[in-house]
């Protein structure tokens, strides 16, 4: 078996020399995202990865694989109607993000995922020729 | 998105009631949680109503508790994961593909981070609610109770005779 194949280092935004305006943004734009809670599991085929997203709808999640990274974003949308004044406020951030480093194993073309009840499910396979394979031994 | 998704304001009522709340009724079983826990709330005041939003992703509506008794609301249930499946479960998505067993069926869990478990979360609600009027829904995860709050009595007056 593998060692872990997808790694969640904390400093994942690299500091650069040459940090551009836009990677700046981004990583003040962190400072405001939730980072969602995940549950990743590796099998024989490949890895499986659950994350917690609610109150995003389908057509505010981006799944993109940019570099051998998984990045994971959604903006929270709620029904508020008007007049509404805040009470008691656990969740005042407004959108999720997190990236995921991903082993050389994994196959990110085949990446699929579904979103449900706020769960996002993400499936990575890996490439056929990390996956285990039984040599049939033959009597001669 | 420049107008927060929930503006804080301090020293309100219902922040208070529900920080009294959190120290006397809550609990999660078996699991020491931050403030709160599964599922996060967040409660808002309009004029017509109290909302109530639970950040509860993975349930099955069906077996969601909404109840409300004696002014307080409560939301139970259990949000079962994917990871405490039984092994006949954990083994389906490999049925198709090999009736032998290959060298590796075990899984390894690299993160458990998401709660698992039974939850309880209780909101006390302010006196001018209507308890007959209490709807809930479940939209992407998020479970939203709306109780609606019985409109301010007129002032009278009464005649002398």
């Amino acid at each position: 078996m593998s060692t872990t194949a997808v790694h969640t280092p904390a400093a994942d935004d690299a500091v650069s020399a040459s940090a551009s305006a836009s990677a700046q943004a981004a990583r003040r734009r962190d400072d405001y995202a939730i980072q969602p809670a995940v549950d990743v599991i590796e099998d024989a085929q490949g890895i499986t990865l659950y994350a917690d997203l609610p109150g995003v709808p389908r057509e505010q999640l981006q799944l993109r694989v940019d570099n051998d990274r998984l990045i994971i974003e959604g903006d929270i949308q709620l029904d508020l109607p008007d007049g509404l004044k805040a009470g008691h406020v656990e969740v005042s951030r407004q959108f999720y993000r997190r990236a995921f480093a991903l082993g050389k194993e994994l196959d990110a073309d085949q990446i699929a995922a579904e979103l449900t009840h706020g769960v996002l499910r993400v499936r990575i396979p890996k490439a056929a020729h990390a996956q285990p394979r039984r040599i049939e031994v033959r009597l001669s | 998105m420049s107008r927060p998704l929930f503006a804080r304001e301090l020293f309100n009522d219902l922040d208070r009631f529900q920080r009294e709340m959190s120290s006397l009724f809550e609990f999660s079983a078996g699991r020491a949680t931050a403030r709160g826990g599964y599922p996060a709330l967040n409660v808002g005041l309009s004029p017509e109503a109290v909302e109530v939003y639970a950040f509860a992703p993975g349930l099955d509506p069906a077996t969601v508790g909404v109840d409300l008794d004696r002014g307080v609301l409560s939301l139970s249930g259990e949000r079962v994961s994917p990871l405490i499946a039984k092994p006949s479960e954990a083994a389906a998505p490999q049925a198709d593909a090999a009736a032998q067993a290959t060298p590796a069926d075990k899984t390894l869990v690299h993160q458990r981070e998401r709660f698992a478990g039974r939850f309880r979360r209780v909101v006390s609600l302010p006196d001018d609610i209507d308890p007959e009027q209490v709807s809930a829904s479940y939209k992407d995860g998020v479970l939203r109770v709306t109780v609606k709050r019985r409109p301010a009595p007129q002032p009278r007056r009464i005649d002398i005779h």
